[in-house]
């Protein structure tokens, strides 16, 4: 079972308390925008086979959003951070880094 | 290619079977093809064979990066059915529905379809409403469905409670022409077909990379070596993102686990196939007896090909409490799939950003049944270079024009 810590309220919680809120650091567009970038903002999404970024929200704890490094090839979790960080952190990237060495880094 | 028949059976009885001969060919890839299919499950193996049916074209290789039929086709339900909503659903769903009625003299090859009928149970009075919206779209699309009574719901399906305490049966949608087909015979029969008009189903061969020049596709590089095409068409639905990144573009698709299970086989006790979208499972008893049971999909991407436990536990819950007699019965087997679910749940058969490269994917949680239909208008769409009637609506432009076939209201969790 998928266990995440959230680091809001430090529970590890398994993933029935945990609600998915998809791909994490997505670039947002408002009025004004192109129909390329709202198009690629509403639907476009990485779907990587490997390391993804994402959003989760702790629903059956404390309620907050959080941020999660996972591969969804292995299911193995790198690491959970706040939901108020607008990058991966480094230290999570030198370390998922150090795991896959193929992997080609953090894109939005 | 020898004919399956009846007599065929009683030649090879007396001669002790040894003249049955392999149903495809495993063949070393050309230099090139006409057309490449990425991906023999059921939708590839479908597109190739009504490309070399409708319109001759048998210059095509499938290439398939494990076994043929091993993805999504050997991992469903095999559920059938076209009662939905949307009018470019109901079309394409429709005529898929039709040709699995005609695919086992088509194929030469029994496919075992079972129009047994489905049902799909309302248990609230929203979904008494949607249904009943349901039939009458389906009246005007030419489907045949009805909306029944929780009376008729008990003569048609007697282990059902209808008087379940949490969620009581109020009606159901029916669509009686529904049902069910043996979904491996639907990929082994179609690939000895497209073998017999000369195609080459390359199976253990993983696309690497797709080579492009001055945006048009010219090639795929795979494990065994580089294949030059003049069209490109990739049909890997759960992969189909990895396969796009390979090609340059996105795709408004997500990457998702869905489940299913089969119990011990039992005395026959269901003929019909019964669909509960409130409580969240689906039931049939297969040939063999055994009661086959999905559910819904794991809430975040995941390509393991296995589900989270939970999702099991609440799918059997829910099909307890609505067939109550199943409660002592053993579970034997547990898998899962890589299901690629859209924003609006409904499929994209379309032109790709790249040139000559076309995509058939999307499908989420219910392409066995589009089968037929799905490679039908996806070979329109290659053969052509542009999609016909069926394959229009699906295109990926339909993102940026904000033009969605919205299925997810009518269809539910079992879509």
């Amino acid at each position: 079972m998928l266990l995440l810590t959230c680091p809001n309220c430090g529970v590890e919680a398994d993933e029935t308390e945990l609600s998915a809120g998809g791909q994490a650091h997505l670039k947002r567009f408002a009025a004004g925008s192109s129909d390329d970038e709202f198009e690629s903002y509403l639907f476009h999404r990485s779907n990587a086979k490997g390391v993804h970024f994402e959003r989760w929200r702790h629903s059956y704890g404390c309620g907050k959003w959080f941020l999660a490094a996972r591969d969804t090839n292995t299911l193995e979790v790198f690491g959970t951070y706040p939901a108020q960080t607008p990058e991966p952190p480094k230290d999570l990237i030198a370390a998922i880094k150090k795991k896959r060495p193929d992997w080609k880094g953090f894109a939005k | 290619m020898k004919r399956y028949s009846a007599f065929a059976i009683a030649r090879e009885a007396v001669r002790y079977h040894q003249g049955w001969e392999r149903a495809w060919a495993s063949p070393v890839p050309k230099k090139e093809y006409d057309v490449i299919i990425v991906g023999a499950g059921g939708h590839g193996l479908a597109t190739a064979f009504y490309l070399g049916k409708n319109f001759g074209i048998t210059n095509v290789a499938i290439i398939e990066k494990g076994w043929l039929g091993g993805g999504n086709t050997g991992r469903n339900t095999t559920i059938i059915r076209s009662n939905y909503l949307q009018d470019p659903s109901a079309a394409i769903y429709e005529k898929a529905r039709s040709l699995y009625e005609t695919m086992s003299q088509d194929l030469n090859y029994n496919v075992m379809f079972s129009p047994r009928g489905v049902m799909m149970l309302a248990q609230t009075e929203h979904e008494v409403r949607g249904y009943k919206r349901t039939a009458h779209a389906n009246a005007l699309q030419g489907v045949k469905t009805e909306f029944i009574t929780p009376g008729k719901v008990k003569y048609l399906c007697p282990i059902i409670e209808v008087n379940g305490p949490r969620f009581p049966v109020l009606g159901a949608l029916w669509q009686a022409r529904g049902g069910t087909a043996r979904h491996d015979a639907v990929a082994w029969g179609y690939a000895r077909a497209c073998s017999d008009m000369g195609m080459d189903i390359i199976q253990q061969c993983e696309v690497t990379g797709i080579t492009q020049a001055k945006g048009q596709v010219t090639g795929v590089e795979t494990s065994k070596g580089a294949i030059k095409c003049k069209k490109l068409a990739m049909v890997v639905a759960g992969h189909c993102g990895v396969l796009a990144e390979k090609a340059g573009f996105r795709l408004p698709v997500e990457s998702v686990a869905l489940q299913a299970l089969v119990s011990e086989p039992i005395k026959p006790c269901m003929d019909v196939v019964v669909m509960a979208n409130t409580v969240h499972g689906y039931m049939s008893q297969s040939d063999k007896g055994e009661m086959v049971i999905g559910g819904g999909t794991d809430g975040f991407n995941n390509y393991t090909q296995r589900g989270s436990f939970h999702h099991i536990e609440e799918t059997v819950r829910a099909l307890v409490e609505t067939f109550p007699m199943i409660s002592r019965l053993k579970m034997l087997r547990q898998w899962g799939g890589i299901v690629d679910v859209t924003g609006d749940r409904s499929p994209i058969l379309s032109k790709t950003p790249l040139g000559n490269c076309f995509i058939n994917c999307g499908w989420g949680t219910g392409g066995f049944k589009a089968i037929p239909g799905s490679g039908w208008a996806m070979a329109e769409t290659i053969a052509k270079g542009e999609p016909g009637a069926l394959a229009a609506p699906f295109g990926l432009d339909r993102f940026k024009e904000g033009r969605f076939i919205d299925e997810s209201v009518a269809a539910g969790v079992a879509h």
